[in-house]
């Protein structure tokens, strides 16, 4: 039952691996090595994104990697001996993991090596495409770069989707001697973990796509501004950096080229606000992450003043590869004015979570039904909310729009980030709407009146409206109040906040009407932090 | 490669909370903003930030002290009292309340564990989060950094317990 030969057994170092057990299968798989009893080596790599079966353990067999999965600490012995080295059949079998169907089924650009290779291993990144991108970028003027990302219309993964090579272009513009890179690791919203999956997963692939954005516009100086939520990614990429600058990718004279380049990593210190770009800005500067007004844009004037280039982990992630392969091979992929791949995240109460990559385009319902498969309950599903806490409520008879940033903004939505959060119908709506609400009045950057006090006010307003106060007041005095955040507010915290609030009316109506106990809310600190 | 890492001291008597403050500025002077990395490094020290650290910091970096007040408490990483010997946070946002965060908290809440509050024999402070990047494995709690996924009640009991270990 012994392989001849070290085999080569992979157990992710992702931390939602680890969260369900990952390091204790790890240590199991090492410790039954150390006792001779078989030969294998184990490779932490990132995770596959098939977070229902972590952890999930693969076995390099010629028959390509063999997958077995959800694997318990205590059933790697009877693994081992059931040949699981050599690939054999056990009931956690599940066969080549690129052949999986949910697997199959993606495309995966931005997530290609994500869950392949060891994340932290330079030539792990370099076998299987790692720096082509930046080769070739360093290759080419900075103004060529620019036009490359452009026509490729890769869109600002963080939410907003702003054409990534337009704001490029605006910083290459400026004539400023000291320019900057931001990364925007703050991934606030539930039901996003994408980021945090590239950090942890392909650190590397980060790092290129920040240096391909410097050599760009002009930039010598790069900020990683990491939420503090996230230890392990904050850790996996001051590594990687580490490892970059010993391998000349990030420094002085960049692969041999006349770039200078170098890359710092901030920690966030538990602000949701601070993912909004100008007040990570101001918290990169050392203060409070208060919002600044729009113009000037942080291309022109950004992190200390200077021209700054402020973009979404995702974003670029992405860069690298549409480098490598051309900008028309990335733009053939979406619909409409969606290029290319988005990273859908399913999260919340799903059978099948995880990531899925796929050209824009596809339906929520193939999302959430066929990839996501259904419930993790068994229960209906009642609604998702789609693009983070600031996304709409959906309800099932709009599960056929296309994930598309105009027919989401067309029908009264938003992609976001991505993020897809599912409920069952045991799920209490005007509770939801409740959250959002609270969730604005607790993590309001506090500069505008309509966003700081307004949303105090939303949570009282829909509390009487639950408790059958003057119901018919209180619902026309919530919709004032909703079209007045999103009228009078600075940013989009503010701004967006009635639209979970409202979906949740219109769609659910029924949930207002009192009957269905209220979610519990605990304001922590509330009066500090929102000045 | 910076906040975070513990500060090395050459005997106890000068652990005071000005010199502690001086050699965490010291260490992150080069930096640009450094105020934040500061704070990082002085809560890793002294497992919170204490208001006789706020005139030094704002001395220091050439501040006024109602700015450094100001960005203290403009964060929630930032304790001005220090926390339990252990603190497990508890995930509110909604991937995890569609999986049944709020079971979590009324459990803790009904074993004495408020929000918020650390338990009167310095052992535990129970806290909420909003989202810890595991939205598909919820509900989700950390414990002293360490994340843990698909907590139910019982597995929450063992780790306020300390029996889930490793
Ligand atoms: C309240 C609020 C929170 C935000 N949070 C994030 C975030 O966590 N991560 C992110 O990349 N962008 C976030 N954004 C969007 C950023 O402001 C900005 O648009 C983005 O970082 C730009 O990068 P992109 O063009 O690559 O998307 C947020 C915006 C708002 C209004
Ligand atoms: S809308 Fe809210 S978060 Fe945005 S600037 Fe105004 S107060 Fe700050
Ligand atoms: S919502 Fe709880 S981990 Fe994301």
């Amino acid at each position: 039952m012994t392989s001849t030969s070290h085999a080569t057994v992979y157990v992710p170092r992702d931390s939602a691996a680890r969260s369900v057990g990952a390091d204790e299968v790890a240590r199991a798989l090492q410790q039954a090595s150390e006792r001779g009893d078989f030969a294998l080596d184990v490779v932490r790599n990132g995770s596959r994104g098939m977070l229902w079966l972590e952890p999930l353990v693969e076995v390099a067999t010629p028959q390509g990697r063999i997958g077995y999965g959800p694997v318990a600490p205590e059933d790697v012995d009877e693994l081992l001996a059931a040949g699981m080295l050599d690939g054999a059949d056990h009931p956690l079998r599940l066969g080549v993991v690129d052949e999986l169907p949910w697997l199959a089924r993606q495309n995966r650009v931005t997530f290609a090596r994500v869950g392949v290779t060891d994340p932290l291993s330079t030539e792990d990144y370099e076998a299987h495409g790692g720096l082509a991108g930046l080769r070739a970028a360093l290759e080419l003027a900075p103004a060529d770069v620019v036009a490359e990302v452009t026509a490729s219309g890769l869109r600002g993964r963080g939410g907003a989707g702003f054409p990534a090579g337009i704001k490029w272009k605006t910083v290459l513009d400026c004539a400023d001697e000291l320019k900057f890179v931001c990364c925007n690791a703050d991934e606030g919203d539930s039901g996003t973990f994408a980021d945090r999956m590239v950090m942890e997963g392909d650190p590397f692939m980060l790092i290129e796509g920040m240096t391909i954005a410097a050599h760009a516009v002009g930039a010598s100086e790069g900020y990683l501004y990491i939420r503090s939520e996230y230890p392990d990614a904050i850790a996996t990429m001051r590594q990687a950096i580490g490892i970059a600058r010993e391998h000349g990718w990030l420094g002085r004279n960049i692969l041999g080229s006349a770039l200078d380049f170098d890359l710092h990593v901030r920690v966030g210190a538990g602000a949701y606000i601070c993912g909004e770009e100008t007040s990570m800005l101001e918290s990169l500067e050392g203060k409070r992450g208060m919002v600044r007004a729009k113009p000037p844009i942080p291309a022109i004037e950004g992190l200390f003043g200077k021209p700054t280039v402020v973009n979404n982990v995702l974003t670029l992630a992405t860069v690298p590869v549409v480098l490598a392969e051309g900008a028309q091979a990335y733009q053939r992929l979406g619909v409409e004015r969606s290029r290319g791949t988005q990273v859908f995240q399913l999260g919340g109460n799903i059978a099948h979570g995880g990531i899925v990559e796929t050209a824009f385009g596809i339906t929520l319902r193939e999302l959430i039904e066929e990839y996501g498969g259904g419930t993790h309950s068994g229960r209906p599903i009642r609604t998702a909310q789609v693009g983070g806490p600031l996304g709409a409520y959906l309800p099932e008879s709009m599960f056929d729009l296309p994930m598309d940033y105009e027919a989401f903004a067309a029908a009264g939505a938003m992609v976001g980030h991505g993020g897809v959060v599912v409920f069952d119908d045991t799920v209490d709506m005007a509770a939801q709407a409740r959250f959002a609400m609270e969730f604005c009045a607790e993590e309001s950057c506090g500069k505008c009146t309509p966003c700081r006090v307004g949303a105090v006010r939303g949570v009282e307003v829909i509390d009487k409206i639950v408790a059958g106060t003057h119901r018919d007041e209180n619902l026309a005095l919530l919709e004032d109040l909703c079209d007045l955040m999103t009228e009078g507010s600075l940013c989009a915290m503010g701004g967006l906040t009635p639209l979970p609030v409202r979906s949740a009316l219109t769609h659910f109506p029924d949930d207002f009407l009192g009957g269905r106990r209220l979610l519990e809310i605990h304001p922590v600190r509330a009066t500090e932090g929102t000045a | 490669m910076t906040e975070g890492e513990a500060i090395m001291t050459t005997s106890g008597s000068d652990v005071t909370v000005e010199s502690v403050v001086r050699r965490a500025v010291a260490r992150h002077r080069g930096e640009r903003g450094p105020l934040l990395p500061v704070l990082h490094a002085l809560q890793a020290e002294l497992g919170h930030v204490p208001q006789e650290a706020v005139p030094v910091l704002a001395e220091e970096l050439n501040l006024s002290r109602a700015d450094v007040h100001g960005v203290v408490t403009f964060y929630h990483d930032f304790r001005r009292e220090p926390a339990g010997r252990t603190t497990v946070r508890i995930c509110r946002a909604e991937a995890c309340q569609a999986l049944g965060a709020d079971q979590l908290v009324r459990y803790a809440s009904e074993s004495g564990l408020r929000l918020g509050e650390t338990t009167p024999d310095g052992s535990v402070t129970v806290e909420q989060v909003f989202c810890l990047g595991n939205c598909a494995l919820g509900p989700s709690v950390e414990a002293d950094g360490r994340l843990y996924g698909r907590v139910g009640p019982a597995r929450l009991g063992a780790i306020l317990n300390g029996t889930v270990s490793s």
